[in-house]
Formats: structure tokens, C-alpha cells, sequence
């Protein structure tokens, strides 16, 4: 198959090139010697952990951070000894960071022509050519969105398209994007996909940044994999599997095992009937015994974390019961919850699980304040000594029990995070999203201490939208749609394929 | 107009509730729906409403301002002092000697706000308490009488007798105001410098990376708000006919009242000249009903604390959602 072929047409030439990148930081090696190199037109994936360089490289392409020593860009035939942001822009490189930059105030319009109101001199705005290239822009996407409205009345999902909008207002050459996904359901991705194909078919190149591995090997050409700011190497995307991205990120290898184990006999923890909140979720039932896992799954809206909410006791039910340990319970507020032996991890470490700059002792005890207290107060001693024995029990790597939590790493965070809840005692656990932010290594290692505690009579449930995660570390999967209970399967029984057409269809 | 009417629901609100009152006050009191009350209702807000425009820019380009008030005072005895120097002086030359004093003043809380990275409400209420520690010290607490005439003259832009024999006039501070309202209207509405305020009021960090300068649209906002009390507080020593060092001790909050319940967002990013004029009008009416009713001017105060209140926390939920048939779901993908 494989043979030479010396008359072939010579490679197209790229259309970025850089070779032998390196970035320090304070001595700190952010990139070394690293090369990249984009198509035309191509859809490149740029994969790597949090730390492994992904996000300076961009930077460096784009002009906010100079490399060290000889290192040059060349881009569109151009070659660039100093790349500055406002060079990039003029030359055609658009990066959709990860928190979009858009205007939540602002209409739709005016986020997506906005750089018709930047640089030069102030001027008169001329608003009826903003909304003239918003539309036009919306329209090469196949979109249209009321442009007079303010973002902030738009999902993320379409936030997003006003992303893309905006990057390609005046002339793009190529579009990074950075974890462009990752808040968006299954359906929403699927949407931003067929987008970035689109760009692609009109010769705009795509270098997407991406934890997913699943849609990068879908949406990429090619595949350039950094680890500790190192290049790993560039491959073809379509001979790529998702453990091999991992392995080549991680630099180690995953068992992906079904974990799933049968617990007919043992005694219910939580028992659901007949659960409902009207537009949120309908006649939900359900058992979760001691030590088992449920997996709960289902797109963005299915009423996944309303129901958790529900069980936590922050929201009440208009009918159904929920028994603990066979005992009806009502709950008035998610203290009783707690007290009665369920813990949250809330789907959103950053803004509500974890109190970020404050250290990681206060935020590992704070939902079991009861415990470190003597006569009233806290006391130093037992508080040290909590905390001490679940950083040692799940493996948390701190440098000392006073430093925010925003100083450790997301798998660490989620640590932290679970430590918390764990120091309740709880009887159940609900992890919403545990690994969203978590990078790929850091994931298996939530999963081992899950195992674990179910092992040791925990009753879990685990919501996610990641299929990969509850089939695998589930003992049983619930599917939900649209607020109803519409599947159950045991992963022992069925390929994660079936599960997902399933589940997707 | 129906897209209109749903992106501005609060300056409609106020509207709305403003014209309500408006009507309840003419039942109640015969002397509110005339022309003579609403002239001196128009009079008496102009210094607002200019104070509340400047204020307005800062609040969307998210900072906050106590001291533009005191600072007011500021200008109006160093204006006057200048005057003195130069012999009298006229309406342009104390224009341009109370703006530029007023936009030093600005500028300084700028500065600081800028170079030392220290919030803006931290820094204003310093400036304030220097800025009143400052003026008292210096003129011991002295009033100024002695103005030049054109200063404390009477300007009248048209009046009219009514029936009972009482004049009817509109003065020269309501024009200054139209002057401002517009400019206002004009810099944040229809320049890029307002909407890069906008932007970097609503997402410091987005605005960044379109290299919009940090330092540019704080020395903007705060400085638009130093030329607005520079000009407000010429125009109030006109008003009252003399200087009076704690004549605007205490407006300010006042007028942040005002111009938050006229939209603006403590935050940034959002506000309108339209929900600001409203807001001080509102506020303005309110007072004034309540004077012709005989209400205790405490009872005023209390009033328009609940006003706030309930207008704040409609104005973000509620009313939004009665007044909004728009959806997500509604747009087509």
C-alpha cells in the first residue's frame, strides 16, 4: 500500500508555521521547542492537560506573549519576528477564548461588530452597519438571532455562535478555539460542529482547543498533543481512539473497565416514587442501595440537576415521597438534608462548591463546622486534624491546609471539594458533574476514590452528561428526557455505542 | 416600537409610574398640574439631573462616586476666587474655569482609582471626606455673597402670567441641563469612547482584549463626571445666588438614588440618559407632591426609600418577565 510517490504534487504550503517555541515564565518552562504548523482551511485539534503549554501557545501565535531566543511566526506567506495582538488581528487570527469576552449587556449586534467601535479616533457610531455585518455574519452561519436584543437573555449554547460571529467579522484565516465545549449539552456540540465545518469548507482553518476527545476525533484533520509544554506529535485524527489522545496526554494508560456490580439485596438508601416538580421533572422513581452507584444521565435540561436539587432538599416536591433508610422525609431546607446523611457536590466547583480564596482547611470543613467545635468555638486543633485525615484518605496533594483553594489543581479542587461533603458522613452522595475542569488524568483518580466509597457502603448517585463516565463507573444508568425517567440499563448488558445511540437518538 | 418598548421595560416603568403619580397629584392638589409648580419643578431639578448624567456615566463604565458633590462645592469657591482675580469674568469664562476645575477633581479620583488599583467607592469616599475637610478648613464655613452679576442674575428663557397674577418662568439652569442631557446622550449612545465605556463597564476583561485602554475610561467616566459637576455646581450657586460651602453636602447620595432607580446597574454596563433624567424627575415629583400636601419632609425620606427598594427589586425580575414575551426557545437556531 504504502509506497513512494516521487511525482506527486508538492504539500500545500501552511498557513501557520512555527517551529522551536520556547516559553519561560520566571524560570518556570511554560513551552520548549515546540513546533505547530496549520492547513488552510484544515480543522486542527490542539490536545493536552491543563498546564501542558495549549493555552501559552495560542498566546504566543496571537502576539500577547513574546517567545524566547530565535523563534519565528510565519503566517499567510508573512514571517513575523515580533507577533503583536493587533498584527494578528489585522492578519486575520481570531481566538474565541474560553470565557467568550462578549458583552452580556450589550445587544447582540453590538457583540458581534464591536471592533467597529475600537481603536482610532472616537468617533460618530454608526449603528446601522453594525447591526448591516452582524446579520450578514449570522447569515454566513446559517443562524439568525434578534440582534436588538441583550446577550444576556441567550444561553451559553447561542452566546457561543455570537462568539463565532464576532471572530469572523472583518477577514479570519484562521480561528482558534478554546474548550468551546465545554459547557455545551450533546445537541448544542453537535450544532457547533457542523459550524466549525462550515468555516472549514470555506477555507477558514479551526484549531480547536478541547478536553472532549470523543468530538475532537469526529471534527479534526489532524491532531498536535503537548504535554508539559513539550510536543508529544502531530497525527492524522481519524487513527486516533480516545484512550490512545489520553495515553499521548497523560503519558500513561487507562484501564476503562466497567466497574458495575449488582446490589439486588442490599438495603435501599434512598427510595424516590412518583417525584415531581411541574416543568422540571415528572413521576421520577427510583432506589439507590448501599454501596451502589446510579449513574443519571441525559442532555443539559432534563431536569438532571433540579432533581438533585430536590433530593439535597433545596427545592421541594409537589408530590412523590422520598424515603431514607425507609423512612419518609421531608425536608425544609438543605440542612435538614445534610443532617439526615445526603451530601451535594454541586455541578459548579468554581462558583458554588468550593469558596475559592479561602484556604483549603475552612472550605474542607465548612459543611461540618459541628465537629471541629469546642464550646462554641472552632477549635484549631480538631480542625487541623479533620482536615489532615481526609487530604491523607483522598490523596489531596497540598502544600500547606492554609492556602486557597484556588491555588490547587482542578482534580485537587474536586478533592477538596468531596473531602467536604465526606466529613459529613453522609449515607448518600449526589456528584453532579464531578470532573467538569478536571483533566483527563486527574478524572480516573476521582473515579478510584468513588469506587471506593461505594465499596465502603456509600450510596452514589452520579450525574453527567458524559456518557463515557456513568457507563463506566455506574452500577446502573437512568436516562432521563425532558423530566421523565426513560431508560434504565446496566452497563454490564450493553456497549457504550448502544447506550449512546440510545441515549442521543 | 414593540422591540423598543422590551429593551427599555424600566425607563417605560418609570415612565409609567411617573405619569401615575403625576395624575394622582393633580387630583390631590390643585396647585401641581400648573404651569408655574411644573417650571419650578424643572428649575429645581436642573443641578440633578446634571449631576446625574455624570454620575450616570460612571456607574455603566462600573465604577461609583460620593464626592462629585462635595467636589461641586470645590469648584464653586475656586471659580469664584478665580473670578475674583480676573476681574468678574462672564458665563464662558466660568464655564470653562468651573469645568476644568471639575475635571481635575475627577481626573484625581481617577488617578487613583488607576494607578494604586483601588476600588473606586473606596476612593471617592476619601476624596470626599478630603474635599469637604479641604473646603471647610479653608473658608472656615464661609458663604460667598458677594458673586459677580451675571453670575446671580436672573435668566430668564420664557415665562408667562398666569391667571392669579403669579409668574410662570423657565430659567436659564434648565437649559444648561438639556445641554448636558443631550451631550451625555450624544458621548454614550453615539460615540465609540461611550460604547467602549459600555463594554468595559459590562466585562473589564473582554474590553481588555479588544485593547481598549483601562486608564482611558476611567480618566473618561470620572473626568465627564468632574465637567458635569464643575458645570452643576456654577449653575446651583446661580441658582441659589451665593456659595455656600455645605449647600451639596449629602446630594450625592441623593443622586445615586436617583439614577439607580433610573436603570443604571451598580456593576456597569447598563443605564440609560433617559432612565436617569426619569429617575431624578420621579424623585423630584415625589418630593414636590408631598411639599403641596403638607407631608413632612422625613416622610419624603422614607418614601423614597421604599420607592428604591420596590424599583430594584422589580427592575431586574419582574418586570422583565410581565413585560417580556420574548424567550429563548423563540429564536430560530
Amino acid at each position: 500500500m504504502a509506497t513512494a510517490q516521487p511525482g506527486a504534487a508538492p504539500a500545500p504550503r501552511p498557513l501557520l508555521s512555527l517551529s522551536d517555541v520556547s516559553v519561560t515564565f520566571g524560570g518556570v518552562t511554560a513551552l520548549k521547542g515546540v513546533s505547530f504548523e496549520v492547513m488552510p482551511g484544515e480543522v486542527h485539534c490542539l490536545a493536552g492537560e491543563n498546564g501542558s503549554g495549549k493555552s501559552t501557545l495560542i498566546k504566543v501565535i496571537t502576539g500577547v506573549y513574546r517567545p524566547d531566543g530565535e523563534a519565528r511566526i510565519s503566517f499567510d506567506g508573512e514571517v513575523y519576528d515580533q507577533m503583536t495582538p493587533v498584527a494578528a488581528q489585522a492578519a486575520g487570527i481570531r481566538v474565541i477564548w474560553q470565557d467568550l469576552a462578549l458583552f452580556p449587556e450589550m445587544s447582540v449586534a453590538e457583540n458581534i461588530a464591536f471592533q467597529e467601535v475600537v481603536g482610532g479616533r472616537p468617533r460618530r457610531v454608526d449603528h446601522g452597519a453594525m447591526r448591516e455585518t452582524a446579520r450578514k455574519v449570522l447569515a454566513r452561519l446559517g443562524t439568525s438571532l434578534d440582534l436588538d436584543l441583550p446577550l444576556r437573555d441567550y444561553s451559553i449554547a447561542r452566546r457561543q455562535i455570537v462568539a463565532i460571529a464576532r471572530a469572523l467579522v472583518g477577514e479570519a484565516k484562521i480561528i482558534f478555539m478554546d474548550e468551546p465545549t465545554a459547557s455545551l449539552t450533546q445537541a448544542e456540540t453537535s450544532h457547533l460542529l457542523a459550524i466549525v465545518r462550515t468555516l472549514s469548507r470555506e477555507g477558514i482553518a479551526v484549531v480547536f482547543v478541547s478536553h472532549r476527545l470523543a468530538e475532537v476525533i469526529e471534527i479534526a484533520d489532524r491532531m498536535t498533543v503537548l504535554r508539559d509544554g513539550r510536543l508529544v506529535g502531530v497525527y492524522p485524527a481519524r487513527e486516533m481512539t480516545p484512550s490512545r489522545i489520553t495515553e499521548l496526554m497523560t503519558g500513561r494508560t487507562f484501564d476503562a473497565n466497567v466497574r458495575a456490580r449488582s446490589h439486588g439485596t442490599a438495603p435501599a438508601v434512598l427510595a424516590v416514587e412518583g417525584l415531581t416538580r411541574p416543568g422540571e421533572f415528572e413521576d421520577v422513581s427510583f432506589v439507590v442501595r448501599r454501596g451502589e452507584t446510579l449513574g443519571i444521565t441525559g442532555l443539559l435540561g432534563a431536569g438532571r440537576t433540579e432533581l438533585a436539587l430536590t433530593l439535597f432538599g433545596m427545592r421541594r416536591p409537589h408530590a412523590g415521597t422520598i424515603r431514607l433508610d425507609g423512612k419518609p422525609v421531608r425536608f425544609r431546607s438543605n440542612r435538614d438534608a445534610i443532617r439526615a446523611g445526603i451530601a451535594y457536590l454541586s455541578e459548579d466547583r468554581l462558583s458554588l462548591g468550593l469558596i475559592q480564596p479561602q484556604s483549603i482547611a475552612d472550605n474542607l470543613v465548612i459543611a461540618s463546622l459541628g465537629k471541629v467545635m469546642t464550646g462554641g468555638l472552632i477549635s484549631q486543633r480538631r480542625k487541623q486534624g479533620l482536615v489532615a485525615r481526609w487530604v491523607g484518605e483522598l490523596g489531596i496533594k497540598i502544600g500547606r491546609q492554609e492556602d486557597a483553594v484556588s491555588t490547587l489543581s482542578g482534580g485537587n479542587q474536586q478533592r477538596v471539594a468531596i473531602a467536604k461533603w465526606l466529613a459529613t458522613d453522609p449515607r448518600l452522595l449526589i456528584l453532579d458533574a464531578p470532573t467538569v475542569g478536571v483533566d483527563v488524568g486527574a478524572r480516573a483518580g476521582i473515579f478510584d476514590i468513588v469506587a471506593r466509597l461505594a465499596a465502603e457502603g456509600l450510596a452514589i448517585i452520579l450525574i453527567s452528561d458524559e456518557l463515557p463516565e456513568v457507563y463506566y463507573n455506574a452500577d446502573r444508568v437512568l436516562h432521563m428526557a425532558r423530566g421523565r425517567i426513560v431508560g434504565e440499563y446496566d452497563p454490564r448488558s450493553i456497549a457504550l455505542p448502544e447506550l449512546e445511540a440510545a441515549v442521543y437518538a | 416600537m414593540l422591540r423598543r418598548l422590551q429593551t427599555q421595560t424600566t425607563e417605560m416603568v418609570l415612565l409609567a409610574v411617573s405619569v401615575a403619580i403625576c395624575l394622582v397629584l393633580s387630583l390631590a392638589s390643585d396647585r401641581f398640574f400648573t404651569l408655574v409648580n411644573l417650571f419650578d419643578l424643572a428649575n429645581a431639578s436642573a443641578v440633578n439631573i446634571i449631576f446625574a448624567v455624570g454620575l450616570l456615566v460612571v456607574l455603566i463604565a462600573g465604577g461609583i462616586d460620593i464626592s462629585f458633590a462635595v467636589a461641586a462645592s470645590v469648584v464653586q469657591y475656586l471659580t469664584a476666587l478665580a473670578l475674583a482675580q480676573i476681574g468678574g469674568g462672564g458665563w464662558v469664562s466660568g464655564l470653562l474655569i468651573a469645568g476644568s476645575i471639575g475635571i481635575l477633581l475627577g481626573a484625581f479620583n481617577a488617578f487613583l482609582i488607576h494607578r494604586f488599583r483601588i476600588i473606586s467607592i473606596v476612593v471617592t469616599i476619601a476624596t470626599f471626606n478630603i474635599y469637604f475637610g479641604l473646603l471647610m478648613f479653608f473658608t472656615r464655613g464661609v458663604s460667598i455673597y458677594d458673586l459677580p452679576d451675571w453670575w446671580t442674575g436672573k435668566v430668564i428663557l420664557f415665562e408667562r402670567q398666569m391667571a392669579d397674577g403669579n409668574w410662570a418662568e423657565l430659567r436659564l439652569p434648565v437649559l444648561v441641563m438639556a445641554l448636558c442631557v443631550f451631550a451625555t446622550w450624544a458621548l454614550i449612545r453615539h460615540t465609540t469612547t461611550g460604547r467602549q465605556l459600555y463594554a468595559f463597564g459590562d466585562n473589564p476583561e473582554g474590553a481588555r482584549r479588544f485593547g481598549i485602554s483601562v486608564a482611558a475610561m476611567q480618566f473618561i467616566a470620572f473626568g465627564w463626571l468632574g465637567l458635569m459637576a464643575g458645570i452643576g455646581g456654577l449653575v446651583q450657586a446661580h441658582y441659589a445666588q451665593e456659595v455656600v460651602p455645605n449647600a451639596l453636602y449629602g446630594r450625592e447620595l441623593d443622586v445615586l438614588a436617583a439614577v439607580v432607580l433610573g436603570g443604571a446597574r451598580l456593576g456597569g454596563g447598563r443605564g440609560s440618559v433617559l432612565g436617569c433624567v426619569l429617575g431624578v424627575l420621579l424623585v423630584a415629583i415625589v418630593q414636590n407632591g408631598l411639599n403641596l400636601l403638607g407631608a413632612s419632609p422625613y416622610a419624603f425620606r422614607m418614601i423614597i426609600g421604599v420607592i428604591i427598594l420596590v424599583a430594584i427589586t422589580l427592575s431586574n425580575a419582574q418586570i422583565g418577565k410581565l413585560f417580556a414575551t420574548r424567550s429563548e426557545g423563540r429564536a430560530a437556531p
